[in-house]
């Protein structure tokens, strides 16, 4: 008992301490993350952008994250507690904090917080978004120019609007090179198990894909890829170490452009509630530079890059088919944005039944 | 060296209160080290996981929100425990007690009545214990083994819950994001206090642990799961059925995670999501065995493992150390706790070499 | 390579470390034990595994440290659960949280690496069989071994003396010590075979099925081997053809995905729970049979009177 006393006693004294040291004069920006920080994939990408972020901005911000926080009533309290820490804004990196964030922010209306793809919005409280599918479109293209028999695999996660837009906005592109292209879906229900996304690449492999394409986290089914000499893209972060022989270009998550860009507008007294959906021009991702493919592709993929970044290409442009055949968009007309925030149907070309 | 115990003629009651002091005291000075190593403050840190999330009323409230679920499935497997049922399967019961209640506000959604709140709380206590009925009815009529088939069925739940809200169940006007309409305030649990969020749940927590104390203590039903789990022989000569009992304790133990899967989808999250729990059923089967069993112990126990919970976020605010090194730290509190409870039942004596020459009793 | 052999290439794949988990986990039980901390000592010896073998370059120091690793792991549950006779089930579920946090924190310096994959031996001649011989005679060294362990341990339990004595253990622990047997020694060593076995589970994990290192990368497959070892109602070929079925219907329900049969692939990631309850309650109506191979003393502590 009295050693307990006794760290009572140590660890009063300590708190009055420590509150005087964290008492320094930088705004602080904090993050909830729902995954572990070296996961290797989403949240990994959203602790690189902390980190930009600190690098650009360091003497004026100092950042503070919570990993691993569980969707649900977890994610509402760590919200609160970093509000109530003095955190001045607060960006929560996955779509199941919207409701806990939602709540959180009506609470401390002098906090700002920015929720990333979810779509509710209030006085201080933004979202933010990256148009993932733009470098889809040309995956898909690489994937038509690379396949000899014209078909590609897909392992996908869960069927969400923005996975079912990557999967339409593969096989959109893919149908400009080759008009008869087809993909093949796997949805392996999880974001990250290793093993699974394996298995999941190896069935897909085994039924005659000769191209792999991911929405999955880890580096698995590019492992499996080059094991078995076919070319794969990565996914979320540059793959290249798991198939320097194998990775035809990966979709690279850089959120640190956004986070620098919203940190500033905080530190000047600009910043205001705003719905941004960010693309390859904003830098919020970038494409793994282009290997493995011959140079005309390589060419073409560039090209098509350079069209979407200026804004010539839209890769959700009629003439478009549904699934069923149904017409979706006329020739020369693009996808509004809320029909693929909300995407739950197929576009012509994909072979699998969507969950309905 | 080696180790021997020596069973106590009885129960030591100093060391039932004891035990805990001196685990916590341990772990203290384990972890101490362990932030040492790790180059932190090991004061600051064990502030951070026992003190801090105790001084301010919100986080008391977070407290008693994190603490109800495990209570409540705690106490229920207490009794399953105690008559040898091994149902490890209340996290598929907490899901399926979510779902069924959530049949009111999700599907009959335009219905608002003082009803629908106790309505949707029975459909809960019902989905759960019919779920717990499929191990059940296996066990007691088919003779299979309960921890496979309960252990099982937490994946089919999962996979339903995740099947039901992205495909049937979605909200019509949530851009096809997976997740059901949010519940309309009559099927909301209710704040229990003015001063923060903790809904009912909490209540009801306490409530079961409460009537199973006195359950198990004071009545005939209390004496025959304590027999029946001692010997299932012994059980037989008194006339009671070893079949009965695995339908009451699986049925009763599903009604409460049903519960408390109902309370927390109402009271904490109010919507079903592909994830409602982050492993609830499984916490609580060492909150069941950390609370001793005992129900009362068992509150207690919960309140503790919370409280690891969110002293977890305030070190990795206040000291910057990773989501890991909480759960590590977890484990040691639990080892500690589990192995200081030896005390209770037994003299530990240290034997040097063959000889029983000096023996030291109590800790370390 | 026809489309059948390469799904059961694949199959093999998915439940070796099944298999060899539930083998060790059925061994540790059968002396009466109940380690319910499989998950956390099979993600250990993933760790261990992983990073042994990039700090030396050879993935047999990495199966190596998985094996070392998950006994020593286990050690810790040992000392508890039988030193102090602390609850197993309590037990075994803290060393869980405790090997997924030890594992994130050693682990955290070597995410994101691609790892050596554990080379395959071919035996020459029996290799070119058709059929047979790809599938068992071009594989990897750790399935040898969960083939070798299996044979072993069914040799052991029910051909030799040591075997006999750890059923005895198992099934009465209180007639055992009267017979002389140690019954804590035979316990801490069934325990530590058990984390072995799990940890070579591991190191499979991470040098076969996906050379990396991830957090979590077990994924529950842990459980799924405490399940299997009551599925199989504590005989080791029926741990073989469990886990085989098991991962059977995994892998088939992917195959289906990809055929496009249009069912939800919820249900369909069901199917293998489903399969296995199934097929438990088929094999286990007979009572008598069942509790036969039931180790009468699972789960109960055993403090030898003096």
């Amino acid at each position: 008992m009295k050693k307990i006393l006794f760290a009572l006693a140590t660890t009063a004294a300590v708190i009055g301490f420590s509150a005087a040291a964290s008492a320094a004069d930088k705004a602080k920006v904090c993050f909830v993350y729902v995954g572990s920080k070296t996961d290797g994939g989403w949240t990994q990408a959203h602790d690189l952008g902390r980190q930009e972020l600190e690098k650009a901005l360091g003497d004026k911000v100092e950042t503070q994250f919570l990993e691993n926080v569980p969707e649900g009533p977890d994610a509402e309290r760590a919200i609160e507690r970093l509000a109530r820490s003095g955190c001045g804004l607060i960006f929560t990196t996955s779509f199941g904090f919207m409701d806990a964030t939602v709540k959180i922010a009506a609470k401390f209306p002098d906090v700002k917080f920015e929720h990333a793809t979810g779509y509710k919005t209030a006085p201080n409280l933004a979202t933010y978004n990256s148009r993932f599918y733009e470098g889809r479109y040309i995956q898909g293209q690489i994937a038509a120019k690379i396949s000899q028999k014209g078909i590609a695999g897909y392992i996908a996660s869960f069927p969400i609007p923005e996975v079912v837009m990557g999967i339409n906005s593969f096989v959109t592109g893919a149908r400009t090179i080759n008009p008869d292209f087809k993909i093949k879906v796997v949805w392996a229900n999880t974001w990250f198990d290793p093993g699974k996304e394996a298995d999941a690449a190896k069935a897909l492999i085994d039924q005659g894909v000769d191209v792999l394409t991911q929405h999955t986290d880890t580096t698995a089914p590019m492992q499996v890829a080059a094991e078995r000499g076919i070319k794969a893209f990565g996914q979320a972060s540059d793959m290249i170490k798991a198939g320097p022989q194998t990775q035809l270009t990966a979709i690279v998550d850089t959120w640190g452009a956004y986070y620098i860009k919203r940190t500033q507008a905080f530190l000047d007294g600009k910043w205001e509630t705003t719905s941004s959906w960010d693309g390859l021009k904003d830098g919020i991702l970038t494409m793994a530079p282009y290997t493995n493919m011959p140079d005309d592709v390589k060419a073409l993929a560039e090209a098509t890059e350079a069209k979407i970044r200026s804004g010539e290409l839209k890769p959700f442009t009629g003439p478009l088919k549904k699934q069923d055949g149904s017409e979706w968009l006329k020739a020369g007309e693009s996808s509004d944005d809320g029909t693929l925030l909300g995407m739950n149907f197929y576009v012509e070309g994909v072979d699998d039944k969507l969950p309905q | 060296m080696r180790i021997e115990l020596e069973r106590r003629p009885e129960v030591s009651r100093l060391f039932s209160l004891l035990s805990p002091v001196i685990a916590l005291a341990l772990t203290m000075i384990f972890g101490g080290i362990m932030f040492l190593l790790l180059g932190k403050n090991p004061v600051t840190a064990l502030y951070s996981f026992f003190i801090e999330p105790l001084m301010e009323v919100w986080s008391l409230h977070e407290l008693a929100i994190k603490a109800a679920p495990l209570i409540l499935i705690g106490v229920g497997l207490s009794v399953c425990y105690r008559s040898n049922n091994w149902n490890i399967g209340a996290e598929g019961q907490f899901i399926a007690g979510a779902i069924a209640g959530s049949i009111l506000p999700v599907v009959f959604y335009e219905w608002h009545s003082p009803l629908v709140l106790p309505l949707m709380l029975l459909l809960g206590i019902l989905g759960g214990a019919l779920f717990a009925g499929i191990p059940a009815f296996l066990k007691a009529h088919l003779n299979t083994n309960e921890i496979l088939t309960s252990l099982m069925l937490v994946y089919v739940a999962q996979l339903f819950l995740d099947w039901l809200v992205r495909g049937p169940w979605r909200n019509p006007g949530g851009l096809n994001f997976p997740e059901t309409r949010t519940f309309d305030p009559v099927s909301v649990l209710p704040e229990m206090i003015a001063s923060g969020r903790t809904h009912w749940g909490f209540g009801f927590a306490i409530l079961a642990a409460v009537a199973i104390w006195f359950m198990m203590r004071y009545t005939l039903k209390g004496f025959e799961i304590t027999v029946l789990g001692q010997s299932e022989r012994a059980g037989r000569f008194a006339g009671f059925s070893s079949r009965k009992m695995i339908w009451f304790s699986m049925l009763l133990s599903g009604a409460l995670a049903g519960l408390a899967g109902i309370s927390e989808v109402s009271g904490a999250i109010q919507q079903l999501r592909p994830v409602i729990s982050p492993g609830y059923g499984f916490t609580a089967i060492i909150v069941a065995f950390l609370g001793r069993l005992n129900p009362l112990g068992i509150v207690v126990a919960g309140l503790v493992l919370a409280l690891t919970y969110l002293g977890g976020e305030a070190a990795q605010l206040s000291l910057g150390v990773s989501d890991k090194v909480t759960r590590v730290f977890q484990g040691l509190l639990l080892f500690f706790v589990l192995s200081c409870d030896t005390l209770i039942r037994y003299k530990i004596k240290l034997v040097w070499s063959n000889l029983t020459g000096t023996a030291t009793e109590g800790a370390h | 390579m026809g489309i059948f052999e390469a799904i059961l290439l694949t199959v093999i794949t998915a439940a070796t470390p099944l298999v060899l988990a539930a083998v060790g986990e059925l061994v540790t039980e059968r002396s009466g034990v109940l380690n319910l901390g499989v998950e956390g000592m099979m993600i250990m010896g993933a760790a261990c595994a992983f990073i042994a073998t990039q700090m030396t370059g050879s993935p047999y120091v990495g199966i190596l440290a998985g094996i070392a690793s998950g006994a020593l792991f286990s050690l810790l549950f040992g000392f508890l659960t039988l030193t102090l006779v602390a609850n197993q089930v309590a037990t075994g579920l803290a060393l869980t949280i405790l090997g997924l946090g030890v594992s994130g924190m050693i682990g955290e310096a070597y995410v994101g690496q691609s790892g050596i994959k554990l080379p395959q031996i071919v035996f020459p001649v029996l290799s070119d069989i058709p059929f047979l011989g790809a599938l068992l005679f071009k594989q990897d060294l750790i399935f040898y071994l969960s083939i070798a362990v299996v044979v072993g341990v069914n040799w052991f339990l029910f051909r030799s003396r040591a075997g006999l004595k750890l059923r005895s253990v198992g099934d009465s622990h209180a007639s055992a010590h009267a017979l002389g047997i140690n019954v804590i020694r035979m316990r801490y060593l069934a325990v530590m075979f058990g984390g072995a076995c799990a940890g070579l589970a591991g190191a499979q994990l991470s040098l076969v099925y996906t050379p990396q290192w991830v957090e979590n990368m077990s994924a529950g497959r842990g459980w799924i081997a405490l399940a299997l070892v009551v599925f199989a109602s504590w005989r080791p070929w029926r741990v073989v053809a469990g886990g085989y079925l098991f991962g059977a219907v995994s892998i088939s329900q992917l195959h289906a995905q990809a055929f496009g049969i249009g069912i939800p692939s919820q249900f369909l990631s069901a199917l293998p729970y489903l399969a296995t309850i199934v097929v438990l309650i088929l094999i286990s109506h007979n009572r008598r049979t069942t509790l036969i191979n039931t180790p009468a003393s699972l789960g109960k502590p055993f403090v030898p009177d003096r």
